[in-house]
């Protein structure tokens, strides 16, 4: 053994429910506020006789999400039965894929904290979820069975062991949201069960004899569903893992004590163990004989196959469409924010073509500042209108870029301020009239007159003789503080461009 | 002649005639069940009060003039594996099952309803369809109308016992291994097996999902014929169920009586080998004899692997299918549920040991075992494999012959009890019906004759994927010569 530092190796098993209307194998819809056992059907209830129809949507959605990431589709996928008795699985198996999934070998590039890291993607593969089992909280020792939940299509993403750090591994998990739900693969509501981890944990603790690399035991952590959680319990692991490799150097090793599944208690913030290697299920794997295999390749009547369809309908990938944003002038986490909340996203955009067709007069058009001023626009207006009126930017009334453009060009030729810039925004979406008619009807546009400003800053030092005194003494923020109460007076029509140059002038010259 | 007397085509043209009230046929059918059940014991369970009302309602229709179906009015036996949620409990003959209550109907119990049946009952069998003699069933043995010492086979037996004593025209069975044709062979009815994915298996409870299949049990092969025509087609519920557009259903009755010509029919020798007794091989080769005598052409082929090595993987193939199956009766959402019990495991435990019989334990070890891991390659993979091989030897055969000939079981009905604790010799009950499930083809099974003892001989006739239209004119070219639907079993005969 190298007397270098043990390495923290972790492989991650991800769930995620998939956004479809119904479950995997019935026409029973998928809901998470429905009344206990009232979105069930004797199929998902696995009663006697009952067989399994697969939901095409889903598979659909499994491909979309495996080509997210770079994987081979193979041209034939199975289905597989998995079998352990639970209450919450009413036929006690659980139809899966076992040995040929419908997504192999691809991977994903995840960056953290300005570096970025790639996890290769061992498979992505479809089954359905299990029910829920509700304990009493009276400690009466009873259990409720909720099927609701069972038969949820349930995508899962499994990586090689490419995550080094509890941190990476939580961005990692936050990396695989963002994508599953820009592709609309799933929503990943964490307190809905949306998204579970499973990271699988172990330390490189340096070469073994003939060379090859030695582990301590791998730790399954199960069902973990948030970030923070994934994060504390990864951290926990390897704490865990090197005292244990402190107190056993030679025995505890990956070799001698194999695989184990872990609990997360995130009350105490410790793991405990479920199943030791002893302990382990046989699950007894075999080919679902209800159900036909899938060919994703195979071409249909209507010339194409279930690939050529998905990838048909697959947008630009999330890593092009937020280089384009940066590209456009965004910050890397702006970006994420508009790749999110796509129809922003999609209002920068127009509204940055729209303002190019205007550009011509704009005054700070270079150095990206129009990026900015955009951006501003969209994060604090037209955001504001949109939460205020509880819309999406398709519903928001009057609003167009192009109008919006307009009254950007107002602000930027001096004639209103960045202030009443906002006032005027709402007014135009109340009205319907265009930013110069409200700046006219309203008497809005910006003195920049300096005879009458003048006067005003004349006013305004007078009645702050310690900001004038402090501007003297080099204090610059007194000047800001004094340009506010200018535009008070003028009932934000002062022009602070013109304010501010009045204002040092007559200052340094008194 | 009396309404039992007449076979199922018959009572349905008496029917439209009007010369019978469904309620007439179903009163008949009521009392004989009455009668002879003490005796027979076909049923699980007998619907007396539902059946009426759906006869009066089919006779009010008619009558009305409106369409009432293709089974208008016919009183049929449904095996106790399909889901009925009419009333009656769908046990499959378990102590697990027993007293279930199916939420939902079973795809060929829909078809039933909407052609206008009228369902009397569920018929007995061996325990979730594992077994050749009805005897593993919670409801006690059902006994060979032929000699009611005897078995009626299995695991259809109580269906092909019901018909067989003339209770009921028509029935339902299930053949996964042989349960449709061997029953009918030892209890001279008709009975076919259709092709794998024929009639939807949507609401038969699984015992092995890639072998079952459903299929009708009647006197003669038009009621065959008729039956089938009612149930067969795609169903989207079961994805293994043939798409209309790969194998579209024909007008099984429209050609019945149109011979096969020129007929070829295969031989196997591995057919006639260890095993088969010779007075049921007499039979056999004198129906096959009568077919040559009307010009068929005798073809001998091979079945290497249809027999002995059918049978074998059969057993890992079924049970391992079913230890998955079964895997459900677990006591906690339905089913029988153990008194006591220190904890969840230990409920689901006890709940299964109460609740299954020996066969079925048998079986779900076998299968538990084999898809264990590190036996499944040498068990169920390799299974699967020679699986391959028997479809193999069936697709080479058929490209010399329009059909195979053979028995459907080596032996007629054997003793109550005989093979009760020789599972192996029980197991080989199946040796000549196991091929044509594994291969997925279409068999039925016919009354060819009598053993010096007046005990049923069936011969079974074997035919490709999807041409049960075809099978069921060459079955009917042999019935034609036989002569033997119109003949009584003595329990039919005993005074009331």
């Amino acid at each position: 053994m190298s007397g270098s530092e043990p390495i923290p190796t972790i492989g991650m098993e991800v769930h995620l429910h998939l956004a479809t209307r119904t479950k995997m194998f019935c026409p029973c819809e998928v809901r998470y506020d429905a009344p206990p056992n009232t979105r069930v059907c004797p199929v998902c209830l696995g009663m006697p006789g009952v067989l399994p129809v697969m939901n095409e949507r889903a598979v659909e959605l499994a491909v979309r999400m495996a080509l997210g990431l770079n994987c081979d589709i193979p041209d034939f996928a199975k289905w597989d039965r998995k079998h352990y008795y639970y209450p919450d699985l009413p036929k006690n198996y659980q139809i899966s894929e076992y040995d040929e999934p419908l997504g192999l070998g691809g991977h994903l590039d995840v960056e953290r904290d300005g570096e970025t890291f790639r996890a290769r993607i061992t498979r992505v593969h479809l089954e359905e979820d299990a029910g829920k089992l509700v304990h009493a909280e009276d400690g009466s020792n009873v259990s409720e069975v909720d099927l609701n939940r069972t038969g949820t299509p349930l995508l899962e993403i499994v990586s090689e062991p490419d995550i080094h750090s509890a941190a990476q591994a939580r961005a990692y998990g936050e990396a695989l949201r963002q994508l599953a739900v820009y592709l609309g693969v799933g929503q990943c509501n964490m307190q809905l069960g949306q998204m579970r981890f499973e990271p699988n944990i172990s330390l490189r603790i340096g070469e073994g004899t003939g060379g090859s690399p030695r582990y301590t035991p791998i730790t399954e952590i199960k069902n973990l569903n948030s970030f923070r959680s994934l994060e504390r319990a990864c951290d926990f692991e390897i704490a865990r893992h090197r005292d244990e490799l402190a107190a056993d150097p030679e025995g505890y090793t990956l070799q001698r004590l194999g695989k184990s599944t872990r609990g997360w208690n995130d009350d105490r913030g410790t793991s405990f163990l479920q199943r030791s290697k002893e302990e382990a299920h046989d699950y007894r794997y075999f080919p679902e004989p209800d159900l036909v295999p899938v060919h994703p390749h195979e071409v249909l009547q209507d010339g194409s196959s279930l690939v050529d369809r998905v990838k048909e309908d697959m947008p630009e990938s999330l890593e092009e469409k937020r280089q384009r944003y940066i590209d456009m002038g965004l910050s890397r986490e702006q970006a994420d924010i508009f790749i999110q909340e796509e129809d922003l996203g999609n209002c920068y955009v127009n509204l940055l073509n729209c303002l190019d067709t205007l550009g011509a007069t704009l005054t700070w058009s270079d150095d990206g500042r129009d990026a900015e001023v955009a951006r501003n626009w969209i994060e604090q207006d037209v955001r504001r209108a949109l939460n205020e009126r509880g819309v999406r930017v398709s519903g928001l009334e009057h609003f167009s870029e192009e109008r919006l453009a307009e009254l950007i060009v107002l602000v930027d030729e001096g004639t209103i301020s960045r202030e009443v810039g906002s006032r005027v925004f709402d007014l135009m979406l109340e009205s319907g009239q265009s930013a110069a008619e409200i700046v006219e009807a309203e008497n809005l546009a910006q003195t920049s007159d300096a005879g009458q400003l003048e006067a005003v800053v004349d006013e305004v030092i007078a009645e702050n003789p310690d900001a004038a005194r402090q501007f003297a003494d080099g204090v610059d923020k007194a000047v800001g503080r004094l340009i506010g109460m200018a535009k008070k007076k003028t009932g934000g029509k002062a022009n602070p461009k013109v304010v501010r140059e009045i204002l040092i002038k007559k200052l340094r010259g008194g | 002649m009396s309404i039992l007397d007449r076979t199922a085509c018959d009572l349905r043209d008496a029917l439209r005639r009007g010369e019978v009230s469904a309620a007439e046929a179903t009163e008949a059918c009521l009392a004989a069940v009455e009668r002879l059940e003490p005796a027979v014991h076909a049923f699980a369970s007998v619907g007396a009060d539902a059946a009426r009302a759906r006869a009066a309602g089919v006779d009010r229709r008619r009558d009305a003039g409106e369409d009432v179906g293709l089974l208008a009015g016919l009183p049929v036996a449904v095996k106790d594996n399909m889901a009925t949620a009419d009333g009656l409990p769908t046990a499959c003959g378990s102590r697990i099952l027993r007293d279930w209550h199916a939420p939902y109907n079973a795809h060929v119990v829909e078809r039933l309803l909407e052609e206008g049946a009228v369902i009397l009952g569920k018929t007995n069998m061996d325990e979730f369809a594992m077994g050749s003699s009805t005897e593993h069933s919670c409801f006690g043995p059902t006994h060979n109308p032929w000699d009611t010492d005897r078995v009626p086979g299995g695991s259809s037996g109580g269906s092909a016992a019901a018909v067989a004593a003339r209770m009921v025209p028509l029935a339902l069975g299930s053949d996964t291994g042989g349960s449709i044709r061997q029953p009918a062979s030892l209890c001279s009815v008709v009975g076919l097996k259709p092709t794998y994915g024929r009639v939807s298996r949507y609401g038969l409870v699984a015992f092995a999902s890639s072998l079952d299949q459903i299929g009708p049990i009647a006197r003669t092969v038009g009621d065959a014929a008729l039956l089938l025509q009612a149930v067969a087609g795609h169903d989207p519920r079961d994805s293994t169920s043939v798409p209309e557009t790969d194998a579209p259903v024909p007008d099984y009755l429209a050609a019945l009586e149109e011979p096969v010509e020129p007929l070829r029919i295969g031989v196997p020798k591995e057919f006639f080998g260890e095993g088969l007794r010779p007075e049921v091989e007499r039979v056999v080769r004198d129906a096959i004899a009568t077919c040559e005598g009307l010009g068929a052409e005798i073809v001998e082929v091979d079945l290497p692997h249809a027999t002995d090595y059918a049978i074998a993987t059969y057993y890992l193939v079924a049970p391992s299918e079913a230890s998955s199956n079964l895997a459900r009766y677990d006591g906690v959402h339905y089913g029988h549920r153990a008194a006591e019990a220190a904890d969840m495991i230990d409920m689901m435990m006890r709940s299964r040991s109460e609740g299954f019989g020996d066969e079925v334990k048998r079986r779900i070890m076998l299968g538990t075992f084999a898809l264990s891991s590190g036996y499944y390659d040498a068990y169920y993979k390799k299974a699967l494999k020679v699986r391959r091989l028997v479809r193999q030897d069936f697709d080479a055969a058929f490209e010399r012959c329009d059909c195979i000939m053979g028995p459907a079981s080596p032996t007629a009905a054997f003793r109550l009890g005989e093979r009760l604790d020789d599972p192996l010799a029980m197991y080989l009950s199946d040796l000549f019906t196991v091929g044509a499930s594994m291969a997925a083809i279409a068999g039925v099974s016919i009354p060819a004759g009598f053993t010096d003892d007046g005990l049923p001989v069936g011969l079974q006739i074997l035919s490709g994927v999807f041409t049960e239209d075809r099978l069921l004119r060459i079955a009917r070219m042999v019935e034609r010569e036989t002569h033997l639907t119109d003949r009584r079993p003595p329990v039919c005969e005993e005074p009331a």
